[in-house]
């Protein structure tokens, strides 16, 4: 029942896509005034996209297996919570939850632009309406949530269990409602590019939206990784993966969109890189929901490999990318650009530069993932692009980037000269002393992580010390810049001082070493609701004498049948101490390892703190 | 005005990328691990890990016996998790494993062996990674099941329990 009501309200939703499109080229050739009926019909929309999202809630929460979405994702015991975040924990409801937020967003749009040109205003809601309507021919045609299956089984497939999971329950939705905004920022772009639109006061109305999807989708990309910290249980967080990948390149792109729009807002220039950055975070981030789930690259996130799906995604990506060369090439014109009356020393051409840094770290990661498929299909060679080809390419040039990052803000628009030139130096003094101190303790790289090392630590001062001097004045900007040191400084610290023991280890034995002593207690075995546990009660005492008790798990699932291993992990503010135990087969020893990873708490915190500007700055907004 | 050839060749640009897209959305599935490839291992030159010895492959592989081509780093951590299963199966006596050792510095491989005991019954080295390449390998870990020197499945990252069944059910 809710599936029928749920598939023929997706229905109606693409009918009022259709009839918004007629009634938006009528509106937009004949009359001065905006349609008030199309508010009306957006609005329509997304109710029709809403009670068909609820239909299928309401599907998984009452276990109904005769719809296949829910057959293949869900089970009568996993718990009420899971039933609901499985709602969009594969590749149909999460398309559905996908479309629910474009028609949101747009008619939110609509209402939060009435001080813009009607043209500007249909323009937008067209681009809009025609991804929309791609969403729902793919839903409809290839990846249907409501398809009925009969006979009605008994029982369902179950949802795999490292997706149950809390963070991941709402990654999804917080990642989307990133991407998704990027998408409402790809049409105004658009249309303000047709129009001629992009001026001053266009870049402070996108401003909101740019931010406000920069701010999702970091902390939609956070969410992942923590998730992936301790539920994979490799005991890192940022592996380079490529569906990792294709979330950062994005946030790379609108972080420069971002600057560009701040440009923008005092000078009437760059604003063919606003145009090109916003079509690019759009494709992005369509390019990496194509690479994801047409299973050209394998991953969590490969719900299904069915290529006719990853065929709609690339024709409807490469749809979008053309008509957006040609909005460029042959509708925008830049008549006012004038890129070299930049004074060098001033804020506008520092950010320039960093988003040239930007850009250069945006190909790196573009090229590390894409470049495999090139060659496999050129050549059917196979490579692979691991930590060491990333590393390699962006950390020296963070070096610059961090310093870029630490005196653009001080300079004034226009022109300027630097001031206070001997605090500055005195930061650098202090940072490169500080970075001696603390290398020369560690067998590493010296020259490079020294001044690695100095570029955070003097990007960290500056901005602390310009909490202090500027108060509330750019408060939003020192918060994120001062929250990227600190990222920085973490994670560098983090990899400088971790350490690692791996060990074979039975109930009741004791590992010994210089350091450390690891004492596994004892072994419990637990039944939940939707899995079997097996705890291990370890105690270790390090050389201080300090004792802590950790409990790693190992879970069977009963549906479907998975081991999974939950790491335990104890945070405190220097450190987090981490421990997983595995399983050997046929054995009696358990594979343990317990690992010491300093600051791991401060590079969740210190992301936090970057979105955390980006939202004062959105507040701040609001209020004027 | 803006440079016509530059927009063509964007767009000529943007079309190659779709076609290899495309192209490559053919060759999904070679994902899933296919016990009908077969594929005859390639023929190569290496260097015995820790020593100056080279060996050729088609001194290594015998007809009748199982080979495990295991290629792994001290740097890659899903190859930990994966390598109590490996130490399992050496005990196996039809099955022997060979270890490719990828991009790695010798003093850390020694430790890994060392810390987590040593499953192989040889290893190269593969410094540059141009072995594992030949192999068509994706990336660390990943391991080859070998038979009459054909290749009778691939497994693409660490090892599982079901994959260790799959394995001793082929050996059996």
């Amino acid at each position: 029942m809710a599936s029928l009501i749920g598939f023929n309200s997706l229905l109606f939703g693409f009918c009022f896509a259709i009839l918004t499109i007629i009634f938006g080229i009528k509106n937009f050739r004949n009359s001065n005034i905006f349609d008030h009926k199309i508010i009306f019909f957006t609005l329509l929309q997304f109710i029709f996209v809403v009670v068909s999202f609820i239909g299928l809630i309401v599907a998984f929460i009452n276990s109904d297996f005769s719809n296949e979405t829910v057959f293949n994702h869900s089970h009568t015991t996993k718990p009420l919570f899971y039933k609901i975040s499985g709602t969009w924990g594969n590749h149909e409801g999460s398309l559905l939850l996908w479309l629910l937020v474009l028609t949101l967003f747009i008619f939110l749009f609509l209402i939060k632009s009435k001080k813009q040109s009607k043209k500007y205003r249909i323009l937008t809601l067209l681009f809009q309406q025609i991804i929309i309507i791609g969403f729902f021919i793919f839903l409809i045609k290839t990846s249907n949530p409501f398809n009925q299956i009969f006979p009605i089984p008994m029982e369902g497939m179950g949802l795999n269990p490292i997706l149950q999971d809390p963070a991941l329950a709402i990654h999804p939705p917080i990642l989307y409602l990133g991407y998704v905004g990027s998408s409402i920022i790809f049409s105004a772009a658009l249309s303000a590019g047709a129009l001629n639109y992009i001026s001053k006061e266009w870049a402070k109305h996108i401003k909101k939206w740019v931010l406000a999807s920069w701010v999702f989708l970091t902390i939609g990309i956070l969410l992942g990784s923590i998730w992936a910290y301790y539920e994979l249980g490799w005991g890192g967080f940022w592996f380079w993966d490529p569906v990792e990948n294709v979330s950062l390149m994005p946030w790379l792109a609108l972080t420069t969109l971002f600057h560009c729009i701040l440009v923008l807002e005092k000078k009437p220039v760059l604003s063919s890189w606003v145009l090109v950055l916003s079509i690019s975070t759009f494709s992005l981030s369509m390019c990496g929901t194509f690479l994801v789930r047409s299973g050209i690259l394998n991953s969590v996130h490969t719900f299904a490999n069915d290529p006719e799906r990853g065929l709609f995604i690339l024709i409807f990506l490469f749809c979008l990318v053309f008509l957006s060369l040609f909005v460029f090439f042959f509708l925008h014109r830049d008549d006012n650009e004038n890129t070299k009356s930049f004074f060098w020393l001033s804020k506008e051409t520092s950010i320039l530069v960093n988003n040239w840094f930007m850009m250069y770290f945006l190909t790196v990661v573009l090229i590390g993932t894409v470049y495999p498929i090139f060659l496999e299909v050129i050549s059917s060679k196979k490579i692979s692009v691991g930590p060491p080809f990333y590393h390699k390419l962006i950390v020296p040039f963070l070096i610059p980037f961090l310093f870029a990052m630490a005196i653009g803000p001080k300079l004034k628009w226009v022109k300027s000269e630097l001031q206070n030139k001997i605090n500055l130096i005195l930061f650098l003094v202090v940072s490169i002393l500080l970075s001696l101190l603390i290398i020369r303790l560690l067998d590493v790289n010296f020259l490079l992580n020294t001044v690695l090392l100095t570029s955070a630590f003097y990007l960290f001062f500056i901005t602390l010390r310009d909490f202090f001097i500027k108060g509330f004045k750019n408060l939003s900007q020192n918060i994120s810049h001062f929250g990227f040191s600190l990222l920085i400084l973490s994670i560098l610290l983090n990899n400088f001082f971790s350490s690692e023991k791996i060990r074979n280890l039975i109930e009741i034995e004791t590992f010994y070493n210089t350091k450390t002593k690891i004492n596994f207690e004892s072994i419990k075995r637990k039944d939940k609701k939707n899995f079997k546990a097996i705890i291990g009660k370890f105690n270790i005492e390090n050389s201080n004498g300090d004792i802590e008790i950790l409990n790693p798990e190992l879970r069977i699932y009963n549906q479907p049948n998975i081991v999974t291993s939950e790491a335990d992990i104890k945070t405190n503010i220097l450190k987090d101490t981490f421990m997983t135990m595995n399983l050997v087969q046929n054995q009696e020893y358990f594979n343990v390892r317990y690992q010491t990873k300093p600051f791991m708490l401060w590079i969740w915190l210190s992301v936090l703190l970057i979105s955390f500007g980006g939202m004062v700055s959105l507040f701040k907004k609001n209020e004027k | 005005m803006k440079n016509k050839i530059f927009s063509i060749s964007l767009i000529f640009f943007f079309l190659i990328i779709f076609l290899v897209f495309y192209k490559g959305l053919q060759n999904s599935n070679i994902y899933t691990p296919d016990l009908e490839i077969k594929k005859n291992i390639p023929t190569f030159k290496a260097q015995i890990f820790d020593t100056s010895n080279e060996i050729s492959s088609e001194k290594i592989f015998n007809n009748d016996q199982y080979y495990l081509l295991n290629i792994w780093s001290s740097w890659c951590v899903p190859c930990r998790d994966e390598h109590p299963f490996l130490v399992y199966l050496s005990n196996k006596k039809n099955l022997k494993i060979i270890g490719l050792n990828y991009k790695d510095n010798n003093k850390s491989a020694k430790t890994f062996l060392k810390k987590l005991s040593n499953p192989y019954e040889l290893i190269f080295s593969d410094r540059d990674g141009i072995i594992a390449i030949e192999w068509g390998a994706y990336g660390v870990p990943e391991s080859f099941l070998i038979y009459k020197k054909k290749i009778i499945k691939k497994i693409i990252g660490p090892l599982n329990k079901e994959i260790l069944f799959e394995i001793e059910e082929i050996i059996k």
